[in-house]
């Protein structure tokens, strides 16, 4: 076991700790909007962990092994950018989405859209 | 304004290009590549890029400046990752104790372009106890569900750090 497979576990185990921790929030918490703060965000975060592990291990084949497993570390790249780019407009989608049809954040103290879609 | 026009197809044709050319790695001997997959590579970037450029640029060329993206890199790898992390922690603890109090609150910051107000609300919404909801498309305000409210009419400054200053940085 060299330093590759520690950074490559130490990755996987922060990634595994957030994704648990979105599910558990999931859970929880006692409404929609709430509960895509967990289940969006934490996954994020979870997930950039999880491929930065990936991305190494393809690394690590690419200097050692051959060309052919930069596909691997590419691809990995490319799809992180995708989840950091579509997740948070997903969630965005979703939060509006539930306005409109008329879900009203649970124990909210304040809520100025509805204030201004009152009007 | 025929001169900007051919600057930005070309420009788009290039990003095509690289977006092509990273799909397609370890296909062959030239560096990474083989013929075929550069000769099709060409090809299909310059088609789509004719084809699509007035979408991809909009107004002007501002983007293209490469001081933006170095900016961007550095504000995605910087404040905005450590930010990324300290709220992540932040949510957690809000998980395990059960401890919230949210609420959906306005803040009007100052960003007059699409790309800006797409970048500081996607930033929002990443950054775990706040959710951007809604955008006023007349007075670009956001509407921002926030899981832990501590003032009831805040300033971006107070629900955003400093995301603001940096997304006028880059994309303004």
């Amino acid at each position: 076991m060299d330093w590759w497979d520690v950074a490559m576990m130490v990755f996987l185990s922060i990634g595994a700790f957030f994704n648990a921790l979105a599910a558990v929030g999931l859970l929880r918490f006692p409404d929609v909007y709430t509960r895509l703060h967990a289940g969006t965000k934490c996954t994020t975060f979870g997930t950039i962990f999880v491929c930065l592990a990936v991305i190494l291990f393809g690394v690590r084949l690419w200097i050692y092994e051959s060309d052919a497993y930069s596909i691997l570390t590419i691809h990995t790249f490319i799809a992180l950018v995708c989840v950091l780019l579509t997740n948070p407009t997903g969630a965005h989608a979703i939060a509006r989405a539930a306005h409109r049809s008329g879900v009203k954040p649970a124990r909210a103290v304040i809520d100025e859209l509805e204030k201004k879609e009152g009007k | 304004m025929l001169m900007n026009r051919v600057l930005a197809a070309t420009l788009t044709v290039f990003l095509c290009f690289f977006v092509y050319l990273l799909f397609t790695t370890a296909s062959g001997a030239y560096i990474l590549w083989s013929l075929d997959e550069l000769i099709a590579g060409i090809i299909l970037a310059t088609i789509i890029g004719l084809v699509s450029f007035k979408r991809l640029v909009k107004r002007d060329l501002r983007m293209a400046n490469p001081l933006r993206w170095i900016l961007a890199l550095a504000y995605f790898l910087g404040p905005f990752l450590f930010s990324m992390a300290k709220a992540n922690l932040d949510v957690a603890y809000r998980v395990i104790t059960g401890k919230i109090k949210p609420g959906i609150v306005k803040i009007s910051p100052d960003l007059k372009t699409d790309l800006g107000i797409t970048l500081f609300a996607n930033s929002i919404t990443l950054t775990p106890g706040t959710l951007s909801v809604d955008v006023d498309e007349e007075t670009n305000e956001l509407y921002v569900h926030w899981i832990n409210v501590k003032e009831l009419h805040p300033t971006s400054q107070q629900v955003a750090g400093s995301f603001e200053k940096w997304v006028r940085r880059i994309a303004e």
